[in-house]
């Protein structure tokens, strides 16, 4: 079946899978509130338990310790807002706006490939300063893909008594995620990340017993007093069955392979027509790709790309819709290049032959977008 | 063919998208976000987080893809710090004209080009008639509504990408009733009124943000420099203006205007109406819808948004143009002088500063929504 319209945003939303459709009607026909302590109240307990369970084992922690959410925004804000308090707050350059904008934060500089200055962190852990600290890294970049060393920056906290959360929206269902292997004291998900649905996220808390956690939302006391409100029973259904099968299919080294394969045949294409490929020095997603294209504004290439068919993004769109300039690139040192950067990013249901289409369009637009940026002109490029 | 509409969020470009879509073409919105939505943003002017969502909403109902378009950069320099340091210099700017220039007619004309669309519509007042030697600007048939005035800067290249669909229409009456038949809920929306990047109508504030060391009362001064009274700060005076000048305004029984502005001194120069009148008008910045005359070239001019046109006589300079007007006028320096042969715009200028300045009459400052 040929496709009309090319779907190469995932970062932005997977793609909802099947099962997790599946999983998400199953549970939404289920009448009860799981608080309640009649039957049905206790079949919809089951399906809020079960989910957790397997969340909990497939990345890391007991399931009383993990925490549903609406999704990522509200998962990271409940562990800074928590974790943060009394604390200093550092946090890398490149983290989420879910994350910048839950505390005012130092910011931990990364290198021109995107990776965290642990030399840094290391120095500024070591500052004179009567409170500890709560340090927060992702584990993958939304914009670049670029994989954070989270197990060395997890030690280095500990030594200097900070706390790690981890943003691990990227990176669950794409790379192997674990919260006890990587030592952070916190991770955030979001289920339609991986293929689950809009409305369910979940904080991980690591520890072996039940960690509390001043609740954001106190409500009637749900989630051990952690989160109230009656949780999104159909949303966390479907969350949950979506990281069995991504996380499942993880396993197949040849799929991730596959994926990864097609990534790099993308940058090389973008790269012999005169695309800058960023952060292709750091370790990756195998899904994700940043490609800058000089002097040729981000939103310019983004309109140009969606009249051809394709969806792709760039840097953080903001509420209005408007492409902002990426303040990820920029952290990077990437100069101008940061306002002229699409983020092409694979969703779990790509092939090959879409892969082969966008390669033709991104080259033809790439001929006839005409540079536009001025220092080009006068650097004669 | 593939168009491209400016959707201002406003019932008039709407309604240009939603008859472009009927008559069959491939229409492409693109709506310019100005200035952060989140910031003070005047209700009923153009562009406001209000009027993208709009826009947005137009685009859906119709079925054409839309985008939202980072103008904020551009905007701010372009128009509103070139309207401040206009004021700053002693004049009285057209920041609509900067605007329909700059960011419409340059960079969302540019943009629209680049992606290989065939032209760019938009829902402003004036006819675009294809003449025997290439497209040319007129006004439109709605003679209460016409923006000619405002866009004389459009260049011939720009003209020729562009379409203004709703020239032809009667009234304002007529362009509602066409949104009501495309069901369009915008439909009944208020006009927008004034620059949309003033709130509460206060230029003066906008530019004593910008620029504070104009900020504060000053002097009121006659011809010979003697003080004659204290102003409240020169941002609210322009050339040819009587309001506000208090005891100063009439004189040896003469009714006093502003003559000059000094914005460095923060001084009001002030001089007998009667002698303000100029015939000569001198322009930069022309622009020539024409082939630019060789010879002096007789017609009509409008010196003022919203005037009647005066007879004169062209001549093209080095730098510019001279106008001679027929009869004397007070022309405002920085306000644009348009040449127009019956509702033909020809080109125009900006009109530039005299020494010793010339004058207007003008009671208020006026600007108008394009």
């Amino acid at each position: 079946m040929e496709r009309d319209w090319i779907y190469f945003d995932a970062n932005a939303s997977e793609p909802a899978r099947p099962v997790a459709l599946e999983a998400m009607v199953r549970a939404a026909s289920v009448i009860g509130n799981p608080s309640s302590v009649h039957r049905a109240g206790r079949q919809a307990r089951s399906v809020l338990e079960s989910a957790r369970e397997r969340l909990a084992g497939l990345f890391g922690t007991r399931p009383d310790n993990c925490v549903m959410t609406s999704g990522g925004t509200e998962a990271n804000l409940l562990a800074v807002a928590g974790l943060g308090e009394g604390r200093r707050v550092l946090a890398s350059a490149v983290e989420h706006d879910a994350v910048r904008a839950a505390a005012v934060a130092d910011i931990i500089p990364v290198a021109g490939d995107g990776v965290v200055r642990l030399d840094v962190l290391e120095r500024m852990l070591g500052e004179p300063e009567s409170r500890p600290a709560l340090v927060c890294l992702m584990l993958a970049n939304n914009e670049v893909g670029t994989i954070q060393p989270v197990a060395e920056a997890a030690r280095l906290c500990h030594r200097h008594g900070a706390l790690l959360h981890v943003d691990a929206v990227q990176a669950a269902g794409r790379i192997a995620v674990d919260l006890r292997a990587l030592g952070a004291d916190s991770m955030a998900l979001s289920g339609h990340k991986f293929g689950g649905v809009k409305g369910a996220g979940a904080l991980l808390l690591a520890g072996e017993a039940t960690r509390t956690l001043p609740p954001v939302m106190a409500g009637g006391g749900q989630e051990l007093g952690r989160r109230g409100g009656t949780p999104a029973l159909p949303a966390i259904a479907a969350m949950a069955e979506a990281a069995v099968e991504a996380v499942g299919a993880l396993a197949n080294a040849d799929a991730a392979s596959v994926m990864a394969g097609w990534r790099d045949a993308i940058e090389a294409a973008a790269v012999a027509v005169g695309a800058v490929a960023c952060g292709g020095a750091a370790l990756r997603l195998p899904n994700t790709i940043s490609l800058a294209l000089p002097g040729r504004a981000a939103q310019t290439q983004l309109i140009a790309l969606d009249l051809a068919g394709f969806g792709v993004s760039a840097g953080s769109a903001c509420s209005s819709g408007k492409v902002a300039r990426s303040h990820v690139l920029d952290a990077m040192g990437l100069g101008p290049l940061a306002g002229e950067a699409i983020r092409v990013s694979l969703p779990w249901t790509t092939r090959e032959d879409e892969v082969m289409r966008f390669i033709d369009a991104y080259r033809a637009m790439a001929a006839r977008l005409p540079a536009r940026r001025a220092t080009l002109e006068e650097a004669g490029a | 063919m593939r168009i491209m509409v400016a959707m201002s969020g406003g019932v008039d470009s709407s309604v240009v998208a939603a008859r472009l879509v009927a008559e069959g073409h491939e229409v492409v919105g693109a709506t310019l976000q100005l200035y952060d939505s989140r910031a003070s943003a005047r209700k009923g002017a153009c562009c406001a987080g209000r009027d993208i969502h709009d826009a947005r909403r137009v685009a859906d109902r119709l079925g054409i893809p839309h985008y939202v378009i980072d103008a904020e950069s551009r905007f701010r320099e372009s128009v509103i710090e070139t309207f401040a340091s206009a004021y700053a210099s002693g004049e009285t700017p057209v920041p609509c004209v900067a605007c329909n220039q700059g960011v419409k007619f340059t960079d969302l004309l540019g943009m629209a080009r680049d992606l290989g669309v065939d032209a760019m519509a938009t829902g402003h007042y004036v006819r675009r008639i294809e003449g025997a030697a290439g497209p040319e600007l007129h006004r439109p048939v709605d003679a209460s509504r016409d923006q000619s005035w405002f866009l004389f800067a459009t260049t011939r290249e720009q003209l020729d990408f562009l379409r203004f669909p709703l020239g032809d229409m009667p009234d304002k009456a007529a362009v509602r009733a066409e949104a009501e038949r495309f069901g369009l809920e915008v439909a009944a929306k208020p006009d927008s009124q004034d620059l949309c990047f003033v709130s509460d109508g206060s230029y003066a504030e906008v530019v004593e943000k910008l620029r504070p060391e104009m900020a504060g009362s000053g002097e009121i001064v006659d011809e010979t420099g003697r003080v004659v009274g204290q102003h409240d700060g020169v941002t609210r005076f322009t050339v040819g203006q009587s309001r506000r000048l208090g005891n100063a305004a009439m004189r040896d029984g003469e009714r006093q205007m502003v003559v000059g502005i000094e914005p460095a001194a923060r001084r009001v120069v002030i001089g007998p109406r009667a002698r303000g009148a100029v015939h000569e008008v001198s322009l930069r910045n022309m622009n020539w819808l024409i082939p630019p005359p060789e010879e002096d070239l007789r017609c009509m001019v409008q010196i003022r948004a919203r005037e009647e046109v005066r007879a004169a006589t062209v001549r093209r300079t080095a730098d510019g143009a001279l106008v001679t007007l027929d009869e004397p006028a007070m022309p405002a320096p920085g306000q644009a002088c348009v040449l127009y042969d019956g509702s033909r715009v020809l080109g125009g200028g900006f009109i530039r500063r005299r020494e010793p300045v010339a004058s207007s009459f003008s009671e208020e400052k006026e600007a108008k929504r394009l």
